[in-house]
């Protein structure tokens, strides 16, 4: 089964990489985008009755650095 | 004095390291691998170089600080050990809890590979030891993820305790309070985006590094 772990920048953490897309975003024509958050998207293969709170355990001992990232577990 | 360098894969300043501590020391460090599961007895200082660490594949520092031989640094830090990380080794340090914030993205985007102003701010550890309190010194910094971040209690924190050790007398890469260095609570471990062990001898330029080494010398030996 796949598991999915989105890791976004916490609130209020300044995204430098985010404020260049936006800006180039305003470059080609899209100049209506207030702000741009980059994040990731970790896909797991994981045995079959594996739980959410075992890949959440896996996010917050490493796909995720808590003190700046927060996180969001998907199965599917 | 006795001492070791952690050298990860894709670390590249572990040799320069080794080059300084043997300087000022006098003596070889032991050189450790990641995957070794434990340290040589009487370590007196663990040194964590800079590089790029598994490629600084998903967090700068986020792999190697889950290393084997980190398990035994964890433990030698909260012993009391000496623990220095430099660059990626600040990374590391931060990543493996040992150290409190996160070293983000440059705010400007850019690698910064220069030499920088730094205020010393405190000297009251084995690490500043040998500078004067307040004193400017130059020393290179080359890192893509300097960029210093913590909540504003901790920043308070670690400016009311005494645990911010060195920081930029200019603009470099966007950090909280100019950050560039940060001791633990007990004062044991540092870490610093700068290189002090890329000016230990007249011809690098510039001596400015070689206080660090010395006044860990002086306090440890």
């Amino acid at each position: 089964m796949k598991a999915r772990v989105t890791v976004s920048l916490k609130p209020g953490v300044l995204d430098p990489q985010g404020r260049a897309i936006q800006h180039a975003l305003e470059g080609l024509g899209f100049p209506d985008v207030a702000e741009v958050r980059v994040g990731k998207v970790i896909e797991l293969d994981v045995a079959d009755g594996t739980t959410e709170d075992q890949v959440a355990d896996m996010a917050r001992k490493l796909l995720a650095n808590t003190v700046i990232e927060n996180f969001k577990v998907e199965l599917a | 004095m006795k001492t070791a360098v952690v050298v990860f894969p894709g670390s590249n300043c572990d040799r320069d390291l080794a080059v300084a501590l043997e300087l000022i020391t006098g003596v070889k460090p032991a050189m450790l691998w990641h995957d070794d599961t434990e340290l040589p007895a009487g370590l007196e200082l663990i040194a964590l170089p800079g590089g790029f660490s598994h490629g600084d594949y998903l967090r700068s520092g986020a792999i190697a600080a889950r290393a084997p031989i980190m398990r035994e640094v964890i433990e030698a830090a909260g012993k009391g050990t000496p623990v220095l990380g430099i660059c990626n080794g600040f990374q590391v340090l931060t990543e493996a809890g040992l150290l409190p914030g996160a070293l983000m993205r440059n705010a400007g985007l850019d690698f910064v590979c220069r030499d920088v102003a730094l205020e010393v701010v405190t000297t009251e550890t084995p690490f500043t030891k040998g500078y004067q309190p307040g004193e400017t010194i130059r020393i290179p910094v080359a890192h893509h993820d300097g960029n210093f971040q913590a909540d504003a209690d901790t920043l308070d924190r670690l400016e009311q305790q005494g645990q911010v050790a060195f920081r930029y007398a200019e603009e470099v890469n966007g950090s909280a309070r100019q950050i560039a260095g940060i001791l633990n609570a007990k004062g044991n471990v540092l870490g610093m985006m700068p290189h002090p062990e890329r000016v230990v001898e007249q011809a690098h330029g510039n001596t400015d590094g070689r206080k660090l080494f010395e006044g860990l010398l002086n306090v440890l030996a």
